[in-house]
């Protein structure tokens, strides 16, 4: 981990010299690729649309892409494989609460949907 | 630990790693996030909710669109473009996460010159990356007033179900409004870096905290997040 570039300054406090102690500081090659990669993945997803592909395998594609996407972003752009475990959980770990509530909103339209298909058939 | 040394860089003992790191961080005193700093840790925390935001409006989307007995609007007709004598599906949709990716890799360099002290380019890829989440807004802007004139509004549309005006207006308003006040923040932050307020550590006007070359990684992490959002967007509401 060369990323903890260190740089006294006297005019600042010690918060402060903490604070700059945890600065970011990676080769620029590293976010080209990255960069290259979005694009690619980017078109990748387009591509999904464009060759018309159809049921669970778009949407496998689709979820495939975004997940790879979402994860290059956070990862090495918003700098979070280098920040420690304490802050990645924070950060993490909540939203599986969004896919609990994903889930349970899946269950509670697909019997609203069944509802109003066995007793609104004729217009309601 | 850096806190405990008198002149805060020091020889600092390593800190354990992996759980027994998380354990550690946390049941220790002052901060329990060691690697970044408060006003990151705070960007982070505030980003989490704003997760929490996008994720009750793709969800609510998801409940109307699968709970709902009329068809979907195919957002791959909807959002054509009629270019060179041809309709190529989603094209402008397409074009506009080119763009805002674009803008993604702009900032990452721009946090990277920042740290180096590189005053210039960390204010050209700042512009940069403003003039092009801009552009993104001007786009969709193009892409409300054609649906708009097209008969889409939140209550019904030409096409199927009534639900799809109100998910596309809420979603894509809500991602724009964080768009625009990103252009805004980001003409802020260049303008700091250009007159060398980092440099000297100017107080902010809002905080009054001293300025530090850190908050162009704030700024990019805010960036970074709505082109996140960006992806989620797109793959849930323009390509399923």
């Amino acid at each position: 981990m060369a990323s903890h570039a260190e740089q006294p300054h006297r005019k600042y406090s010690q918060t402060a010299i903490a604070e700059h102690a945890e600065g970011q500081q990676h080769p620029i090659r590293i976010y080209l690729v990255v960069w290259f990669w979005l694009f690619v993945l980017s078109a990748c997803s387009y591509l999904v649309d464009y060759v018309g592909f159809e049921g669970y395998l778009r949407w496998s594609l689709i979820l495939t892409f975004m997940i790879l996407k979402a994860g290059l972003i956070v990862a090495v752009f918003m700098h979070m494989v280098w920040e420690r475990l304490a802050l990645v959980y924070a950060i993490l770990l909540p939203p599986i609460a969004v896919l609990v509530f994903v889930a349970i909103m899946a269950i509670e339209s697909d019997y609203t949907a069944l509802t109003r298909m066995t007793s609104f058939v004729g217009g309601g | 630990m850096g806190e405990t040394t008198l002149n805060g860089f020091g020889a600092k003992p390593a800190r354990p790693s992996g759980i027994r790191g998380v354990a550690t961080d946390w049941a220790s005193d002052q901060r329990a996030f060691k690697s970044a700093s408060w006003g990151k840790a705070m960007m982070w925390i505030f980003l989490l909710s704003d997760t929490f935001i996008f994720s009750c409006f793709l969800l609510a989307y998801m409940t109307a669109r699968s709970s709902t007995t009329v068809p979907w609007p195919n957002a791959s007709e909807v959002f054509a473009l009629h270019m060179f004598g041809a309709d190529i599906p989603l094209i402008l949709i397409a074009i506009m996460t080119f763009v805002l990716i674009s803008s993604s890799g702009t900032m990452a360099m721009a946090v990277n010159f920042a740290y180096r002290k590189n005053k210039g380019a960390t204010v050209a890829l700042l512009l940069a990356t403003a003039a092009l989440g801009a552009t993104f807004v001007g786009m969709q802007a193009f892409e409300w007033t054609k649906l708009i004139t097209e008969g889409v509004r939140p209550w019904g549309n030409p096409w199927g179900a009534p639900q799809f005006g109100a998910t596309f207006f809420m979603i894509t308003g809500f991602h724009g409004t964080h768009v625009s006040f990103g252009v805004l923040f980001l003409l802020i932050v260049a303008r700091k870096v250009w007159r060398g307020e980092y440099d000297r550590g100017d107080r902010g006007f809002f905080t009054s905290r001293p300025g530090d070359y850190e908050h162009v990684e704030t700024m990019g992490l805010y960036w970074h997040f709505v082109d996140l959002v960006w992806v989620f967007i797109f793959a849930f509401f323009y390509l399923w």
